[in-house]
């Protein structure tokens, strides 16, 4: 798994354009989003989570939909299962790379959230670790997704969100939650569960997608 | 009587509703270069796709020395390679980067095939011909016991056609089976053991 991990950070690197620009995606998004609510800061505050998640989960579909491309352009993907590598060692690999770069976007957004919605929050490591959990959320199941729909000769931009979206709603309420709750004061003390929750779904997803992986990949 | 290199019984595959195999029953023993002719469509691809498990077949049996293909799907992988018209390679990473994913001495292989000195450069700057060399590193590399090469002389200029022929030779000087899908076939004749003929996904000769 060590070597398919490397040579998904490799291909990534050697793409990084395409990184900048789901990353430019996701701040124009936040930045069209602020337009709907308009100035009041209150408002753009009680609502700042659930678009930071919204925005991310919209950059999620480029970066996921593009994650196959290159085992597809000359069937390296094929190649390797010859080799033979495990399917599920190539499967981790590309979900733990897709989970990387979709949290370090989480993480660039936070700032351009910060300013444009005025959600400044103090708890940073813990906002962090929602990035993370929800992150974690979205690539396992993303990541299967995607190589079922770069199989396909047609439709593939609108297949994987069509079917990764409704899959993921438990994921992106528990982490749009979490994050509100950091950013608004958690009085209650609710976070704790809905990070329960986040975990038992990445949880359930990591390891389900891991097995179903080869019945994906494998004619 | 020892386990031949490759048997398929009746086997079949169809794309749609075409049949591209069609009851193809054949036999290779080890050692041997079989060279199966044929023209474009003819099944020859896609009967080294099913004898490489990277496709399953609809119908019939085939095994590679004497294991299932679909059964025993790692053996069989483990045993073969698989030089096919795609050249499996990442377009992004350097030939160095693509044949680590395999283990073993990258730098003999990429000597052998004439890549040494772009061993760094990335394989998207590579013509056609410096592809399918690299594609025969890959082969190289994973020291088979059957070698299924489709259309190994493609793209390749006559330096990589000895390159091809002397390849060949050594895997088969190792006990290795050799199977070559081909249309050059007044260089590859001289030096087949067998010829079997595919038509429309039968075998005719």
């Amino acid at each position: 798994m060590i070597g398919a991990l490397r040579k998904e950070i490799l291909l990534q690197w050697r793409t990084r354009a395409q990184a900048i620009a789901v990353f430019v995606f996701g701040a124009t998004s936040l930045l069209l989003f602020s337009f709907a609510i308009g100035p009041n800061s209150a408002a753009l505050r009680q609502h700042a989570a659930g678009f930071l998640w919204l925005a991310l989960l919209l950059s999620s579909t480029l970066t996921l939909a593009e994650s196959f491309h290159a085992e597809m352009e000359h069937r390296a993907l094929e190649g390797l299962l010859l080799l033979p590598v495990s399917p599920r060692a190539i499967y981790y690999g590309k979900a733990i790379a897709n989970w990387l770069q979709l949290a370090l976007l989480g993480i660039a957004l936070v700032p351009i959230m910060v300013v444009l919605y005025d959600a400044g929050t103090t708890q940073l490591l813990r906002l962090v670790f929602v990035i993370l959990l929800g992150t974690a959320g979205i690539s396992a199941p993303g990541t299967l997704y995607s190589a079922m729909t770069s199989q396909t000769t047609r439709g593939k931009q609108m297949l994987l969100p069509l079917l990764l979206f409704p899959l993921i709603v438990p994921v992106l309420l528990a982490a749009a939650r979490a994050t509100s709750l950091i950013i608004l004061g958690d009085p209650m003390m609710q976070g704790g569960s809905w990070l329960r929750l986040l975990a038992a779904f990445d949880a359930i997803y990591w390891s389900l997608c891991g097995l179903l992986f080869d019945r994906v990949v494998e004619d | 009587m020892e386990t031949a290199a490759i048997e398929a019984r009746e086997l079949s595959r169809r794309y749609g509703r075409r049949w591209a195999l069609s009851n193809v029953t054949l036999r290779a023993e080890r050692g041997e270069v079989v060279m199966i002719a044929g023209r474009n469509g003819s099944g020859k691809s896609t009967l080294l796709r099913v004898l490489s498990t990277a496709i399953r077949p609809d119908g019939g049996s085939a095994a590679v020395l004497g294991r299932d293909v679909v059964k025993e799907r790692e053996y069989v992988r483990r045993a073969t390679a698989l030089l096919s018209h795609y050249s499996y390679l990442y377009e992004a990473l350097s030939p160095r980067e693509n044949l680590s994913l395999i283990g073993g001495d990258i730098d003999e292989a990429l000597v052998r095939v004439g890549l040494r000195e772009r061993a760094d450069d990335p394989v998207s700057t590579f013509s056609a011909g410096m592809r399918k060399r690299l594609s025969f590193a890959r082969v190289l590399m994973q020291k088979p016991d059957v070698a299924l090469l489709d259309e190994p002389y493609g793209a390749l200029d006559p330096e990589g056609f000895v390159l091809v022929d002397r390849v060949v030779e050594e895997l088969r000087a190792r006990g290795a089976t050799v199977v070559i899908a081909t249309h050059q076939l007044d260089r590859v004749s001289s030096y087949s053991d067998r010829i079997i003929t595919l038509e429309a996904g039968r075998v005719v000769a």
